[in-house]
């Protein structure tokens, strides 16, 4: 019982003397994650949005699809990419294998089909009406797009936090992609992983309690722009 | 709105500005190696020396051995720090390795419950040991990983003449530091390096019970990746690494890296210099 509460004691002490390696840590977790979710927002919303209220042959096959990737393993978008991305695979030539660029790909990928079906979602209950009536009001196609996106804005937030959390907690792709390496790509998740294997607790509890806070902190953005 | 707006653009500036600043001034060199090498901490105490001398960032991959030969073939890393003599030597053969140098040992050890329900402790050989675990079916966990632990335990059984399988053989296909909690947890026995078990010791209830034998060394060595294989690699980098690492100073080093007043790894000069006297 004792470890625990060291490990936890410990673990305050990291977190408060802002240790540099523990900084590091979360820096790569943050910022990995961060372009991830952006990059997956620029495609997946637009994508979601077509998917839920575009009027195509095979959309509802499109929507089956874009659910079923939502559970896609991680572990299998790790193994996926770490094949393409060895310099024996094809994308060999960038040599980006095991560094942040790599894991971002992978998160990427991870978060596109989640943040995609959320906003098809969320659009397919808001309809195309604001899109529609943008239009008989006389502006333009840009104009009506960028309204519509005001009007779902919390379809947009909502999805781009759901991908985030997805993210920002998996460790298969960045083990895999980032080959945990030390102030380069050890992120949260790799490194308590590291730390439960080595049978350290306190880093590992610290990071724990970090991802906690940082999940709560962003749920609690969310709920901000929900009230208003 | 327009307040609301005002504020995402703000967090989002921020995390641009905060995103932008990982580019890296110093030259990178790749390494692949076990987990019995990085996890006992032992390359966060020798690097940082050599990084300083020739700033440089050694990015460490630690994986089973297997692994490791197979991210040097695929020219994923540019020198590897392993510890599979039969599988490096293959790995030369086949072009992909250059310059080997045996640098270090971290003898296998067998380890087991306090109590000894096989009779491994009064036992002077791995063969038999095996034998008297495989007979009395006592749990075994193994390290299932192709690393080269893993590789030694297949060969010893093999040398023992038994293909060990059945609810008494567990394969945990993990690094060491973990199929040794596992094996205490089930009060099992387990073929470890010693190193990774001394580092560990404070934590674990199992013994060690046999050590002393020929078919128990386990070198380490350094092997660069060849160029020619692939264009990209830093050889002369690499080759840099492997004099330093050679060096007599960093043997020292290597030797004056200790748990509970223990040396982990026994670097060879020393090893080579005690046979000698």
């Amino acid at each position: 019982m004792n470890y625990i509460i060291d490990g936890l004691k410990e673990a305050l002490k990291i977190i408060f003397t802002m240790d540099k390696e523990f900084i590091s840590i979360v820096g790569v977790s943050l910022r990995t994650s961060f372009i991830a979710i952006l990059l997956a927002g620029i495609f997946g919303i637009p994508l979601g949005t077509w998917v839920g209220i575009g009027k195509f042959r095979g959309r509802g096959f499109m929507a089956t699809i874009l659910n079923t990737l939502v559970s896609l393993p991680t572990v299998v978008v790790g193994l996926t990419f770490y094949s393409l991305l060895s310099r024996r695979g094809p994308l060999g030539e960038l040599g980006i294998l095991f560094t942040p660029a790599a894991m971002i790909i992978g998160q990427f990928v991870l978060a596109l089909p989640l943040v995609a079906a959320f906003s098809m979602g969320g659009v397919r209950n808001l309809g195309d009406r604001p899109f529609i009536a943008a239009r008989l009001l006389g502006a333009g196609t840009l104009r009506s797009s960028i309204l519509f996106f005001k009007e779902a804005r919390f379809i947009v937030m909502t999805s781009m936090i759901a991908g985030f959390g997805r993210v920002f907690s998996e460790v298969g792709v960045s083990m895999m992609l980032g080959g945990n390496i030390r102030f380069y790509t050890r992120n949260i998740t790799t490194s308590i992983a590291l730390e439960s294997s080595r049978g350290a607790f306190s880093l590992g509890i610290a990071l724990g309690i970090i991802l906690l806070m940082i999940a709560f902190v962003i749920n609690l953005t969310l709920y901000y722009f929900q009230s208003k | 709105m327009i307040n609301r707006l005002k504020i995402l653009l703000l967090i989002g500036l921020f995390f641009v500005t905060f995103c932008v600043n990982t580019v890296f001034a110093e030259e990178i060199l790749k390494l692949a190696t076990t987990t019995s090498t990085y996890e006992t901490g032992l390359l966060d105490y020798v690097f940082p020396a050599f990084e300083k001398k020739y700033n440089v960032k050694i990015h460490i991959i630690s994986v089973g051995t297997g692994k490791a030969i197979k991210l040097g073939e695929n020219g994923d890393v540019d020198v590897l720090l392993v510890h599979s003599p039969e599988v490096e030597e293959g790995f030369i053969r086949e072009g992909y390795g250059l310059n080997r140098k045996t640098i270090m040992s971290n003898n296998f050890i067998i380890i087991g419950p306090k109590d000894d329900p096989a009779c491994v402790r009064d036992l002077k050989n791995v063969k038999n040991a095996l034998k008297n675990i495989a007979r009395t079916q006592s749990i075994f966990v193994s390290r299932g990983d192709d690393s080269g632990t893993h590789n030694k335990e297949k060969f010893l059984w093999s040398k023992a003449g038994i293909v060990p399988q059945g609810e008494w053989y567990l394969e945990s296909g993990q690094g060491m530091t973990q199929t040794l909690v596992i094996a205490d947890e089930k009060n099992a026995y387990c073929l470890t390096d010693r190193a990774t078990y001394l580092f560990n010791r404070d934590r674990l209830r199992l013994v060690k019970l046999l050590e002393e034998d020929n078919d128990l060394e386990n070198p380490y060595s350094v092997i660069a990746v060849n160029p020619h294989k692939h264009s990209h690699i830093k050889y002369k980098l690499s080759m840099k690494f492997i004099e330093w690492i050679t060096s007599s100073y960093c043997l020292r080093k290597i030797e004056n890296y200790k748990k509970n007043g223990t040396t982990l790894f026994v670097p060879f000069r020393t090893v080579l210099n005690i046979k000698i006297l």
